[in-house]
């Protein structure tokens, strides 16, 4: 076999080993985060702590962070003290991804004696201690147990008082270690496989597949960026924050051989938990850069090194210690769309307009009201929802769907299944998507509440209340998200809040922007729209111009199950 | 079941197959698939076989039938006019999916369409709760104005699919009656019989499908029956479903959906029986075809199952970018991986095959039928493997030089590789991409392939199986006769079943013997109802599992049970049988962990036919080669002078050393130097690693 096609094959396979090893902790893991939603990722490391593949999982937020956490690893125990059998652990958030609720596990991989690589997985759990997942605190004291980097298992021995210590500060201590265990076991699959690679191929080490990876994707890289028009351009949006708004600005610039990315102008830190650090900012930054100029090429240490990303520090996107962090989500969901203001001024009709952006998620905390008796139960439910994506230059948004965040919402059914809440609605929402030439997909209803004999806080991560979506080149903007209870009390978009008993929360999530202006759009995409319910009779006439008689025309076909 | 004359037909993209057994040897045919009318090619192929057999039609004493017509509906979107009534606040779950991309780098993705558009969608104000008690009580009359509206619809058919349906059924059925008053020529899909399973979207999308295709289904199935009754042939039809299993015609047309992919699935039931022929307990079925390959686990001659798959993909095979159809269906990973697979090098200057196919027309560059792009026939062609002038049957003469103009074209000259190289890079690319899918798909199942046989039927597979194997540490290969009629041979072998399956809810802490006992009997009586329906005398075997799980995770295990067991029900015996389940796939167990069940099922059968055992078998001569071919062996990375024998030629126990070509009519079995062959009482040629001195 030539060396070239010899090399090919173990990319080939190691892109199909991290597959496995993400797929194994889908299998393995306890929390609906991980297991229902994909909330995870997981890669694999030559022996300098290099990234040479990641598992293409719901994350983006997870790529540059884990591309540079196993050199912390690497840093912080050791290299000379690492033996087979050992597990690594952490949520740092300025070392891991980004906030405690994340944890990171990284185990040395060793062959005929020698260490020949490391695979490192991530995970969201449900619960590690303090308030609990939200907004409302003011540092990262506050939002949990903070375990740096150490050992979780020492040559096949895990520590049994680190397992204590974390089952007596957490709500939910089986989940907890449990999707330790399953994140420990998908790096032994992952490793078993890396093995018997090496053997196949009579190989002691990854040095040769990694410059090859490496050598490869750079140059790759260096390609679609020398295909760039030289040039530089500045992106802002203005988003809720937590009580005061936020302002993201970027600077994005195509220069020689690289793309960089700068977010000097961005406000400061807020008091609140939905800072950033900027690992995760990198994050979300190479994720939309990468999209709109080398979406095929696969996430490695040589392919990411050319998008260069800076923040001044104590800025909302370079937060540093102790800030809180816990829903830094929020605003690294919101930063491609910052970027992409920019990216449209350089690379016209690529880019699309805004979106909703940050994940809808919300976490309930359930408990039974006083004398409901035995059937009474405690449940902390966390889901995740999506807005609509901003219109395309060719083409509608996309409704209800996730972007940039690839999760997947849990399903109803089993969400009910984890603990005592109902929810009552969960639909598209409609006049949400920005017009335009192109529709802004459209975001979503959700009613909840907490069943009978129970009542339950709704902790609220949404943004876009007072700032929707803005649409792109004449479109107009999403639907602005709204939350309130059913009888009329209104709700903040962030914070933890009280759901009575009987009481339900009623919330639409945002829309998309729209793109080029609504009075280009094609009739009969109108039509479409309304006879399916994605606009309204009032939007029809007023954004659309459509008459009357067509509406009333449109409307009865759409009841006989016709199209017009 | 297997006395008699028996009839087995396979309706297939291109190609419809028919074979007959059970009136002196075996005979078969291909006849084109006729899509307008599917029942000629049947009725042309039948009078074909029957002829040459010198029997009657008449004479054939039951049909068993398998179709890619219901899946070629759902991909094509040719269904009925369906409408979809649903819980109140849950009118876009199969619009809304699972609010994910399939593809995170594509800003320009495009989300398949529902089935049911927004505008056919209808709601009911009802709820249940989780544990299905009923939250809001659905008022008949509101059914009845619904049906009014319906009514001006013009439906052909009803989906119905209400939230925790799998746990209380009541809402659902008293639509039916309903609707079965009021509109009493409309078809009804109810989501507590078509998929009883927790997890809305799949259930109502698996149930809205039914729906979408049973009236297609139905009035073909009654065509078929009444046609071939006028043709003489006055038997029983049975269809073969998604899990191997063979269903009546009745069910058939109530649950259509439950024919998708039946064809593959009869693939897998003939390497099944090829592996009970031959004793193999641990079997890889491989079925390479012109556009894609089939990998399917065999334990114990019976393919693995699964309760979920994915039809319609409509994004390069792309996991997500279909529909999920919830029932029980032989488990396999389907990819983009045949004769015809299209290569090109993609920005990282990686050899990229298929999922592209350039199919029939134009073929691959060989074929001089107009194609210019290398496809993996092109491969195999520059590689020796095939005889320019002996494909086909010499029928299609392949041309060498359009093989190894496309490849240094598209491959060769980007890459700076020769023919031979970029032949050679092509073909190896497809086996690791064929051979990775079949690691994960083991992995998944919690297996080690090294101690598998490998089954390899189709017509591209006998090319790349022994390569396959190599890469996977797999030793043995056979390679039966007949195998490119395969599915058609399957459908004969398949038993008649029925899996019965509920989702009932039970942690361990609080298992209930005798309700387990009650939910097993009650499903044992259903599953088997329907085998005696089918088969009057038969024995009947049942088989149960349960799927368990830690309180807390996702994702259940299958965990199989004995007849004592499910009868007399027991959790430490449930506990320890599932802790040696999860520790066999995981690696180790999760300590300290309450454990729960989620979904119970039964599966009724009847004994497969008995199995044939095999003479033990004289070694034979050790062939001498007449002629000798230059062959590419990848093992070794060089050309190697290989043997070429007619597999006519060959006769049982006759045995020859690699390199070697075997060449019979539709295709070539290659055998590296790594490997030798030896030829079987039944016929299958047993590809091995040759013992290492």
């Amino acid at each position: 076999m030539t060396t070239t096609v010899a090399h090919q094959i173990m990319w080939n396979r190691l892109i199909s080993i991290v597959e496995e090893q993400a797929q194994a902790l889908v299998r393995t893991a306890f929390s609906t985060s991980v297991r229902e939603a994909g909330d995870l990722s997981a890669g694999v490391y030559d022996a300098s702590g290099r990234m040479l593949a990641q598992a293409v999982t719901g994350t983006p937020g997870h790529v540059n962070a884990m591309a540079d956490a196993v050199p912390h690893f690497i840093a912080d125990i050791g290299i000379e003290t690492m033996r087979p059998g050992d597990i690594y652990l952490t949520n740092d958030p300025w070392k891991g991804t980004g906030h405690l609720h994340d944890i990171t596990v990284c185990t040395p991989t060793f062959h005929q004696g020698a260490l020949v690589g490391f695979f490192a997985c991530t995970a969201h759990v449900t619960d590690i201690g303090g308030r609990g997942f939200g907004a409302d605190a003011d540092s990262v004291y506050e939002e949990g147990l903070h375990l740096p980097i150490m050992r979780f298992a020492s040559e096949g021995e895990v520590d049994r008082t680190l397992l204590q210590i974390l089952r007596a500060n957490v709500r939910a201590p089986d989940q907890l270690v449990g999707d330790l265990f399953a994140l420990a076991s998908c790096n032994e699959i992952g490793q078993r496989r890396l093995v018997a690679m090496l053997d196949e191929f009579g190989l002691a080490n990854l040095e040769s597949v990694a410059a090859f990876i490496l050598d490869n994707s750079r140059r790759a890289t260096l390609e679609r960026i020398a295909a760039l028009p030289q040039g530089r351009a500045k992106g802002q949006m203005r988003v809720d924050g937590y009580s005061a708004p936020v302002d993201l600005v970027v600077t994005v610039d195509f220069e020689g051989d690289r793309v960089t990315c700068d977010w000097t102008g961005t406000s400061a830190p807020d008091p609140k938990g939905i800072n950033v650090p900027l690992v995760y900012t990198k994050a979300y930054a190479c994720y939309a850069l990468k999209c709109a100029i080398a979406p095929d090429i696969p996430n490695n240490a040589a392919s990411l090194a050319p998008f260069v990303v800076t923040a001044p520090e104590d800025t909302i996107v370079n937060a540093v210690h102790p800030a809180p962090v816990a829903l830094r989500h929020v605003i690294g969901h919101l930063v491609p769309d910052t970027i992409f203001a920019a990216l449209d001024q350089l690379l016209p009709g690529t880019v699309p307009a805004e979106g909703a952006g940050c994940l809808c998620n919300f976490q309930m905390s359930v408990r039974p009201v006083a004398g409901a008796g035995p059937k009474g139960r405690r449940a902390e439910v966390l889901v995740f929802n999506s807005g609509g994506t901003g219109a395309r230059p060719g083409l509608d948004g996309m409704n209800a769907t996730a972007f940039p965040s690839g999760v997947m919402t849990m399903p109803v059914e089993a969400t009910e299944q984890t603990g005592p809440v109902v929810i009552w609605r969960k639909e598209l929402r409609a006049d949400s998507g920005g017009a335009g030439r192109r529709r802004g997909g459209l975001g979503q209803w959700m009613d909840v509440g907490p069943r009978a004999g129970h009542e339950m806080t709704l902790s609220a991560m949404f943004d876009r209340v007072d700032h929707p979506a803005r649409g792109r080149r004449g479109g107009a903007c999403g639907g602005a998200t709204v939350v309130a209870l059913d009888d009329g009390t209104a709700l903040r978009g962030k914070g933890r809040q009280a759901v009575p008993e009987g009481r339900r929360a009623l919330m639409g999530f945002p829309g998309g922007g729209g793109y080029g202006p609504a009075a280009e759009r094609d009739p009969a995409q109108v039509r479409r729209d309304l006879a399916l319910g994605y606009i309204t009779a009032g939007t029809a006439a007023e954004v659309y111009g459509l008459t009357e008689d067509e509406i009333t025309r449109i409307e009865a076909a759409a009841r006989r199950g016709e199209l017009d | 079941m297997a006395d008699g004359i028996r009839l087995g037909v396979d309706i297939g993209g291109t190609f419809t197959d028919v074979v007959l057994e059970g009136a002196g040897p075996r005979q078969s045919t291909k006849v084109l698939t006729t899509y307008a009318a599917p029942e000629d090619a049947i009725v042309e192929g039948m009078h074909r076989v029957c002829a040459a057999a010198g029997i009657t039609v008449s004479a054939i004493g039951q049909i068993i039938h398998g179709t890619t017509l219901a899946t070629n509906a759902l991909i094509e979107r040719r269904g009925a006019r369906t409408a979809l009534i649903t819980t109140e606040g849950f009118r876009d779950v199969i619009e809304m999916r699972t609010e994910s991309r399939f593809e995170q780098y594509d800003l320009n993705l495009t989300l398949p369409e529902p089935l049911v558009a927004r505008h056919r969608r209808y709601t009911l104000r009802e709820r249940m709760d989780a544990d299905g008690g009923v939250l809001i009580p659905l008022a008949r009359a509101d059914i009845e104005a619904l049906a009014d509206d319906l009514a001006h619809g013009g439906y052909d058919s009803i989906a119905v699919g209400f939230l925790h349906s799998y746990v209380n059924a009541a809402h659902e059925r008293l639509v039916r009656d309903v609707l079965a008053e009021r509109l009493p020529g409309v078809m009804v899909s109810l989501s507590c019989e078509v998929s009883p399973q927790m997890r809305e979207y799949e259930r109502f999308n698996t149930t809205v499908a039914n729906a979408y295709i049973k009236p297609l289904m139905k009035s073909y199935l009654d065509r078929l029956k009444t046609r071939l009754r006028d043709e003489g042939a006055d038997c029983p039809v049975f269809l073969v479903h998604s899990g191997g299993g063979i269903m009546d015609l009745r069910t058939a047309a109530d649950f259509p959906v439950r024919l998708v992919e039946s064809g593959p699935a009869g693939g897998a039931v003939f390497a099944a029986d090829i592996a009970a022929r031959h004793g193999l307990d641990r079997v890889l079925s491989f079925d390479m075809g012109g556009t894609t390959a089939k990998i399917c686990l065999i334990r114990d001659q019976s393919p693995k199952t699964a309760r979920v798959f994915e039809v319609a993909r409509t994004y390069r095979f792309k996991k997500g970018s279909g529909m999920p159809i919830s029932i029980p269906v032989i488990d396999m990973v389907e990819i983009g991986a045949g004769g015809g697979s299209l290569a090109q090098v993609d920005a990282l200057r990686q050899i990229r095959v298929g999922p592209e196919s350039a199919g029939s027309e134009p073929g691959p560059a060989c074929y001089g039928r107009g194609g210019d792009r290398p496809a993996v026939t092109d491969a195999d062609l520059a590689l020796g493997k095939l005889d320019p002038e002996g494909f086909a049957g010499g029928r299609i003469p392949l041309d060498p030089a359009a093989a190894a103009a496309a490849l240094d074209r598209d491959l060769g000259a980007p890459l700076g590789l020769d023919t031979l190289e970029a032949a050679h890079g092509l073909a190896e690319v497809v086996d690791e991409n064929m051979a990775n899918a079949a690691r994960v798909h083991a992995v998944e199942n919690g297996e080690d392939l090294t101690v598998y046989t490998m089954i390899a039927f189709g017509g591209a597979a006998p090319l790349h199986a022994a390569r396959l194997c190599e890469k996977l540490g797999i030793d043995r290969c056979l390679v039966p006769p007949g195998a490119g009629v395969g599915s058609a041979i399957g459908f004969l072998r398949a038993p008649f079943s029925f899996e019965a399956t509920r989702s009932v809810f039970m942690r361990m802490g609080d298992f209930d013997p005798a309700a387990v006992a009650a939910l097993f009997a009650e499903m044992a009586a259903e599953a088997r109802a329907f085998v005696r329906s089918c088969d009057a005398d038969a024995p009947i075997g049942s088989e149960h599992k349960v799927y368990m799980r830690y309180s807390g995770q996702g994702w259940e295990i299958p965990v199989t049970l004995d007849e004592a067991e499910a009868r007399a029900p027991d959790a430490a015996t449930y506990l320890a049988r599932f802790e040696a389940a999860y520790a066999a796939l995981f690696g180790r167990t999760v300590q300290g962990m309450e454990v729960e069940i989620t979904v119970w099922s039964v599966n009724a059968a009847t004994p497969g036919p008995p199995v044939a055992p095999l003479d033990p078998l004289p070694d034979g001569a050790d062939m001498q080669a007449s002629l000798q071919r230059d062959l590419f062996d990848a093992g070794s990375g060089r050309v190697v002078s290989a043997g070429v024998h007619r597999r006519a030629d060959l006769a049982a126990g006759a045995t020859a050393l690699g390199p070697a070509l075997v060449t019979e009519e539709e295709t070539t079995l290659v055998v590296p130097a790594s490997r030798g062959l030896r030829v079987l009482a039944d016929g299958c040629i047993d590809i091995h690693a040759r013992a290492t001195p």
